[in-house]
C-alpha cells in the first residue's frame, strides 16, 4: 500500500465547522479522503459524521473551512453540486421508488430527454458495463419492492455510480444488510477503488472498519480525536477513542432466576395476503427472569413474530397465553390491551413505529401512554407531566442532548432509542419486546442498553429479544431460538450456542 | 431535519404576512395594467372592509364561515386526511338545522331551539363527512355533488314555502333565529366560530384524543403501535371535521338567511383549504387567515362596486392570487426569514 497522505487527496476537508444553534455539531474538522482507498470515518451518534459527510454532499452548508476537491477548492451548495463535482452518497435509508424498476430508478434525476425510452436504453447500456466492470449484477427490469435488502442497496450504489461518482460515500451501510450481504458489499467496494473510485464508509461497527478500510478517521463529540491506519490499530483502541473510555465489549451477566410462564405462544399461525403462511405453528415460552433470543436471518418470520405478539397484527390461527389471560383468533387483542397487560414493546424500526419524528422528545415519551395518569387527567393532556417524566427518562438513561423538547427527529439513533427503551421500560413491564434494540446504535450506547436489559432481566422482567446481529444475541440470550421460513427451526441453550450451528439452524438445517 | 427552524410566533404571524405583502405586490401590478390606481384600489378595499361598523359586522360574518372550514380543513390534515368536502358538509350541515327549526320553531323557546339546532348542524356535517370516511372509494368531493343536487330536489319537492315559486323553505320563526348586528349580516355564530378555535386546539393538543389523531396524521405505524384503532380515529376526524364545516349553516341559515335557501354554502368550503393552509393548520392562524379572507370578500364586494375597471372576477383574481401565495408559493419568503433569524442569533 502507498503512503496515503502523499498521494494528492481526492477529497480534502480544511476546518470544516457546522453548529446547529447551541450545538457545536462539527468542530474545525480537517481530514483527506483518498482516491482508491476505502477510508473509514467512525465515531458514536451524535459524534457528528453524518453531518460532515451531509456538509460534503451540499445537505447542510459550513459555517466555515473549505472543501477541496482534487485540490481545488470548491463550493457545493446542493446535492446537485456535489453530485457535479463527482461526489454520490448512499444514505443510510434507501431513497428508492419501490414501484419503478431498478432501470427506472437508475434514471430518476438523470432521464436524459423529454422522452424516457432513449435515456432508459442509455441506460441499460450502463448498466451493463457497471454490472460487468464492479460484479453489481442486478436485473434491471425487476421491481426495487421486490428486491432484497442487499440488492436495493446495490440499486443505490448503481444509481450513484451512473451519475459519474468518483468519491462515494456510504452512511451506515451495512446497518440493514445480513452478515453475508456485507461482505458482499465489502467486495464491491474494494472493486470500486481498484477503478480509482474514493470510498468514505461513515459506520460505528468496529469489526467492518478492520475488515474494510485502509485508513481510519475517528470523530467524538464534533471533533476529529485521531486518524489512524487501519492496519496499525485494533478495535478495543478505536473504542476507547471513539468513547473517550475504556469500552467493555462483552457482557458479564448471571445465570438467569427463571419463574412463572408470563407469554406462551401455541401453534401461533400467520397468514399474509397473499395466502402465504409468514407464522407457521410457532410454540415458545418465555418465562420471568430470563431473556430468549429469536435468531434468523431477516425475513423468516421474526418481525410478524414480534408484531403479533405486540398486538399489531392478529393472528390467524393458534393461541396466545399473556400473563394469564388467553388470546386467539376469535378473540384477538389490540396494542393497547397488551399494554394493559404488562407488556411493553420496542420496535424493530424506531422511526416508523416507534416515534414521531416532528413531535418533541416529552411527546414521544408518552407515546401509547398517552391516555393514562399521571399523563392524562380528566382527559386532557398534562404536558408539564410528560415533561418532566422525560427528563427524568432521559437522566436515567443517559440520553443526549437532556432537551424535552427538541423534535424527536433531532436525536442521534442511538438517543432515539435509549429514549423509546426508556419509555418502555418505565412502567416495569412483566413482558418486554424488543426487536433490534441496538440497531445502528453506537458502542458506548449498546454496552449501556444491553446492560439495561439484563437489568431488567434480573428483576424479574421476561424478555424477548429479536436481533439480526448474531453478536447481540450471543451476549443477551439465556436460550435462543432459530426462526427458519416462518417456523421456531430450533432451540439452543445460551452457553452451548455456538455461531457455526447457529448458522446451520438460521439456513435451514436441523439439529441432530 | 430542518435547518433553520422558525420560532412558533414567526411561523404562525411573520410567514403569512410576508406572504401577503408578496401577494399584494403582485395584485399590484395586475390592478396598474388594467388602468386602475393601486393605491386608490388598496383604499378602497381597505375601506370597504373596515371602514365602518357595518363593514366591519360583514367583515367578521364573512370570517365567520372562513373559520369554520378552515378548521375543518385542519383538523382533517392533522389526521393526515384531505377533505375537500368542506363545501357539500357546510351544505348539509345547514340543511340539518334548517329541518331543526322548521320542526320545532313554533313549539320550543330559542334558548332551546338554537343549541337544538346547532347540534342537528354538527351531526348532518358529520353524517356527510362518515360516509366518505367509512368507505374510501367514495371520496368527499363526490359527495359535494350529491349534497347540490339532494338540496335542489328537497327545496323544489319537498321543504318549499307552500304557494311560493321561489325554490326555498318558509321563514323560521323568531325562535330560530339568531341576534344579529343591525344594518349588517354578523351575528352571533361569531361567538360559536371562536369557541370552536379554542376547543379545536384544546383537542388537538392537549387530549389524549387529539394526541393520537396526530400521531396518526404524522405516522400510521406509531399510531398502530401507540394502540390506536386507525379507522375509528379516522372516522372521528372526519366526522368533527364534517360537523366544524356544518356550522357554516348555523351562520348561514340561523344567523342571516332564516329559513333554507339554496348555495348558501358557496364557495366557502373551498376557500376553507386556503384559510387552513395559510393559517398553517392552527387555530390561531386560521383566525387570522379568515379574518384576511373575509376582510377581502367584504373589501372586494366595495371594490367592484366603487370602481367600474373592478369587475367582480377581478377581485375573484385578487383573492386568488392571495391565495396562491399564501397556498402554493407559501415556503417563498421562508428562506429569506430564516436568513434574518439566523443573523439574530
Amino acid at each position: 500500500m502507498q503512503p496515503l497522505t502523499r498521494t494528492s487527496p481526492a477529497l480534502e476537508l480544511c476546518a470544516v465547522d457546522k453548529s446547529f444553534g447551541a450545538v457545536h455539531a462539527v468542530r474545525a474538522v480537517s481530514l483527506r479522503i483518498a482516491k482508491s482507498a476505502i477510508t473509514g470515518i467512525v465515531g458514536e451518534n451524535g459524534a457528528g459524521k453524518s453531518t460532515l459527510m451531509s456538509i460534503v454532499y451540499g445537505l447542510f452548508q459550513a459555517d466555515g473551512g473549505d472543501i477541496l476537491i482534487d485540490g481545488k477548492e470548491v463550493r457545493i451548495a446542493s446535492p446537485c453540486d456535489a453530485i457535479a463535482h463527482g461526489i454520490g452518497m448512499v444514505h443510510q435509508h434507501f431513497m428508492l421508488v419501490e414501484t419503478f424498476t431498478v432501470l427506472e430508478n437508475l434514471v430518476l434525476g438523470a432521464e436524459g430527454g423529454p422522452l424516457l425510452a432513449k435515456g432508459l436504453a442509455a441506460a441499460r447500456a450502463e448498466l451493463a458495463r457497471l454490472a460487468r466492470d464492479y460484479g453489481l449484477a442486478i436485473d434491471p427490469d425487476a421491481l426495487v419492492a421486490d428486491l432484497s435488502v442487499g440488492e436495493q442497496q446495490r440499486v443505490e450504489i448503481l444509481k450513484v455510480l451512473f451519475r459519474g461518482a468518483r468519491i462515494l460515500i456510504l452512511d451506515e451501510p451495512s446497518a440493514v444488510l445480513t452478515p453475508q450481504e456485507t461482505d458482499q458489499l465489502f467486495r464491491i467496494l474494494r472493486a470500486l477503488t481498484a477503478e480509482g473510485v474514493a470510498v468514505v464508509l461513515i459506520t460505528h461497527k468496529l469489526r467492518e472498519v478492520m475488515a474494510a478500510t485502509d485508513t481510519v478517521y475517528v470523530m467524538r463529540q464534533g471533533e476529529l480525536v485521531a486518524e489512524r491506519r487501519t492496519a496499525d490499530t485494533n478495535p478495543e483502541e478505536l473504542a476507547e477513542l471513539m468513547v473517550g473510555r475504556k469500552v467493555l465489549l462483552s457482557l458479564d451477566k448471571e445465570a438467569p432466576q427463571r419463574g412463572q410462564v408470563r407469554l406462551r405462544a401455541e401453534g401461533l399461525s400467520l397468514t399474509d395476503g397473499q395466502g402465504v403462511a409468514v407464522l407457521d405453528g410457532i410454540n415458545l415460552e418465555l418465562r420471568a427472569g430470563e431473556i430468549v433470543g429469536i435468531a434468523g436471518v431477516s425475513g423468516n418470520g421474526q418481525s410478524e413474530l414480534l408484531q403479533v405478539l405486540a398486538g399489531i397484527r392478529k393472528p390467524t390461527g393458534g393461541r396466545l397465553t399473556v400473563c394469564g389471560r388467553v388470546l386467539d383468533v376469535d378473540r384477538p387483542v389490540d396494542p393497547a390491551e397488551m399494554r394493559a397487560l404488562g407488556v411493553a414493546h420496542v420496535p424493530e424500526d424506531r422511526r416508523r413505529q416507534g416515534m414521531v419524528g416532528a413531535f418533541r422528545a416529552s411527546e414521544t415519551a408518552i407515546l401509547g401512554y398517552q391516555a393514562e395518569p399521571p399523563f392524562s387527567r380528566n382527559h386532557l393532556l398534562d404536558l408539564p407531566a410528560a415533561f418532566s417524566h422525560c427528563a427524568d427518562l432521559m437522566a436515567r438513561f443517559d440520553v443526549r442532548p437532556r432537551a424535552p423538547g427538541l423534535p424527536s427527529a433531532h436525536f442521534s439513533g442511538g438517543n432515539q432509542q435509549k429514549l423509546i427503551l426508556a419509555r418502555e421500560m418505565a412502567r416495569k413491564p412483566k413482558v418486554l419486546l424488543v426487536g433490534q434494540p441496538t440497531r445502528g446504535v453506537d458502542i458506548g450506547a449498546i454496552e449501556f442498553i444491553h446492560r439495561q436489559l439484563v437489568q431488567a432481566r434480573d428483576e424479574g422482567c421476561a424478555v424477548l429479544v429479536i436481533s439480526a446481529e448474531l453478536d447481540e444475541i450471543l451476549a443477551l440470550a439465556d436460550r435462543i431460538l432459530v426462526m427458519f421460513e416462518g417456523r421456531i427451526a430450533g432451540e439452543v441453550e445460551a452457553g452451548r450456542a455456538h455461531e457455526r450451528s447457529l448458522g446451520l439452524l438460521m439456513a435451514g438445517a436441523t439439529l441432530s | 431535519m430542518t435547518r433553520n427552524a422558525l420560532p412558533v410566533w414567526a411561523e404562525i404571524v411573520l410567514l403569512p404576512l410576508a406572504n401577503i405583502v408578496l401577494a399584494f405586490l403582485a395584485v399590484g401590478v395586475i390592478v396598474v395594467m388594467i388602468g386602475v390606481n393601486p393605491f386608490e384600489a388598496l383604499k378602497l378595499l381597505v375601506l370597504g372592509a373596515l371602514g365602518s361598523k357595518e363593514s366591519i359586522g360583514y367583515t367578521l360574518y364573512y370570517a365567520t364561515n372562513f373559520t369554520f372550514t378552515g378548521l375543518a380543513v385542519a383538523v382533517a390534515f392533522h389526521a393526515g386526511l384531505f377533505n375537500i368536502g368542506g363545501e357539500g358538509q357546510a351544505y348539509i350541515g345547514g340543511l340539518g338545522c334548517g329541518l331543526a327549526v322548521l320542526a320545532l320553531d313554533s313549539i320550543l323557546p330559542g334558548w332551546l331551539l338554537i343549541p337544538i339546532a346547532i347540534v342537528a348542524a354538527a351531526l348532518f356535517g358529520a353524517a356527510w363527512a362518515a360516509v366518505p370516511a367509512w368507505h374510501i372509494v367514495i371520496t368527499t368531493i363526490m359527495f359535494n355533488f350529491v349534497a347540490s343536487a339532494l338540496m335542489v330536489y328537497l327545496l323544489v319537492n319537498v321543504l318549499i314555502a307552500p304557494r311560493s315559486m321561489t325554490p326555498q323553505s318558509r321563514g323560521f320563526g323568531v325562535a330560530g333565529q339568531l341576534p344579529s348586528m343591525p344594518g349588517s349580516a354578523l351575528n352571533l355564530s361569531i361567538v360559536l366560530a371562536a369557541l370552536c378555535c379554542v376547543g379545536v386546539w384544546v383537542f388537538l393538543w392537549r387530549t389524549p384524543t387529539g394526541y393520537a389523531l396526530r400521531t396518526m396524521g404524522h405516522n400510521p405505524d406509531a399510531a398502530l403501535y401507540a394502540g390506536t384503532d386507525l379507522k375509528r380515529m379516522t372516522m372521528l376526524a372526519m366526522c368533527l371535521s364534517g360537523a366544524l364545516a356544518g356550522f357554516v349553516g348555523v351562520n348561514e341559515l340561523l344567523g342571516v338567511h332564516h329559513r333554507i335557501v339554496l348555495d348558501f354554502s358557496a364557495g366557502y368550503g373551498f376557500a376553507g383549504i386556503a384559510v387552513a393552509l395559510m393559517g398553517r393548520n392552527h387555530p390561531a392562524g386560521i383566525a387570522l387567515a379568515a379574518l384576511l379572507f373575509g376582510a377581502l370578500q367584504q373589501g372586494g364586494a366595495e371594490l367592484a362596486f366603487d370602481i367600474p375597471g373592478m369587475t367582480r372576477e377581478m377581485v375573484v383574481v385578487i383573492q386568488g392570487l392571495i391565495i396562491l401565495f399564501s397556498g402554493a408559493l407559501v415556503q417563498l419568503p421562508r428562506p429569506w426569514l430564516q436568513a434574518v433569524f439566523a443573523r439574530g442569533r
